[in-house]
């Protein structure tokens, strides 16, 4: 067997490199945890000046892109590339409209003065400032994941079309699924803990 | 053919989890506008906790990976179990 079809290997190293991705966010989400404790009644009143449906309408869009990935891989699987490809382009098109509505979210909080260090920050309680840091470091990360993911899945597209990655030899693009499923397994906990806290 | 030995979901299947998981949003989003006091934050945790064991056993395919993959990622989730218990445990007693 030569290495590149070691597809055991290949997808063992892709799970321990997610393992090093959940740590780090993990990590971030504990640092939301210690200060939520130290802070909860500013952290629940700054959670309510986050928008819920667009926050709602993000998590619909990562679910529903997260299906067409795993999809795609059926599509390869039984040989249809051409659907495979449709699925990948509903994927990263949907990858595209989560990064708008991001950038029409922080647009509208940076217009209302709320960034970190910002003038109108400097008054506010401890607590609403460190919410508004955890926000725009933990979403602002996220959201260079959904970058990377939709330049790996461009590649994966190219790849089905130069047919380097068929029915029988698929790693490629399972290893890039399971980076797309994991910036959406994220995203399930960015959401209820930012946007869903009362 | 060496990769078509292993399991191929169905569209079926694929979809009736992004329903399943659509719905458990509904869900969550609805229960978070209901005062429950501080129950609010442990139903939206656990929920989203189920979302991601559907998102991980069936979309990532885990349910049908080996021992190996499976039980290095529940590894993972035991120490992030741990950086987490021990730090409630140091705010709690400090």
């Amino acid at each position: 067997m030569t290495p590149d079809t070691d597809t055991t290997g290949s997808k063992i190293g892709m799970w321990l490199f997610l393992y090093s991705e959940i740590m780090l966010f993990g990590g971030l989400f504990v640092i939301y945890a210690a200060y939520y404790r130290l802070h909860s009644v500013d952290f629940i009143a700054s959670g309510k000046e986050l928008d819920l449906i667009m926050g709602t309408i993000n998590t619909v869009i990562l679910l529903i892109s997260s299906f067409c990935v795993a999809a795609s891989i059926t599509a390869v699987r039984q040989e249809n590339k051409k659907l495979a490809c449709t699925f990948l382009s509903v994927a990263l098109m949907l990858g595209v409209v989560f990064l708008i509505n991001k950038y029409f979210e922080w647009g509208h909080k940076i217009d209302l003065g709320i960034f970190p260090d910002s003038p109108a920050m400097e008054d506010s309680p401890h607590g609403r400032i460190l919410f508004f840091s955890l926000y725009y470091t933990i979403t602002g990360l996220h959201g260079v994941h959904i970058v990377i993911g939709m330049i790996l899945l461009s590649v994966t597209m190219i790849f089905i079309i130069m047919d380097k990655i068929r029915a029988d030899h698929f790693v490629f693009l399972e290893n890039a699924g399971l980076y797309w499923h994991l910036v959406d397994l994220i995203w399930i906990f960015i959401f209820p803990l930012f946007y869903l806290i009362l | 053919m060496k990769e078509t030995d292993t399991h191929i979901q169905s569209y079926g299947k694929l979809l009736s989890i992004l329903f399943i998981l659509l719905t458990l949003t509904g869900f969550t989003v609805f229960i978070s506008r209901v005062d429950l006091g501080s129950a609010n934050i442990w139903v939206a945790l656990v929920v989203a906790s189920v979302k991601a064991g559907f998102v991980l056993l069936y979309f990532m395919h885990l349910k049908y990976e080996s021992i190996l993959i499976k039980s290095s990622f529940l590894t993972t989730i035991g120490f992030l179990g741990i950086l987490i218990g021990f730090m409630f445990w140091d705010i709690a007693f400090r």
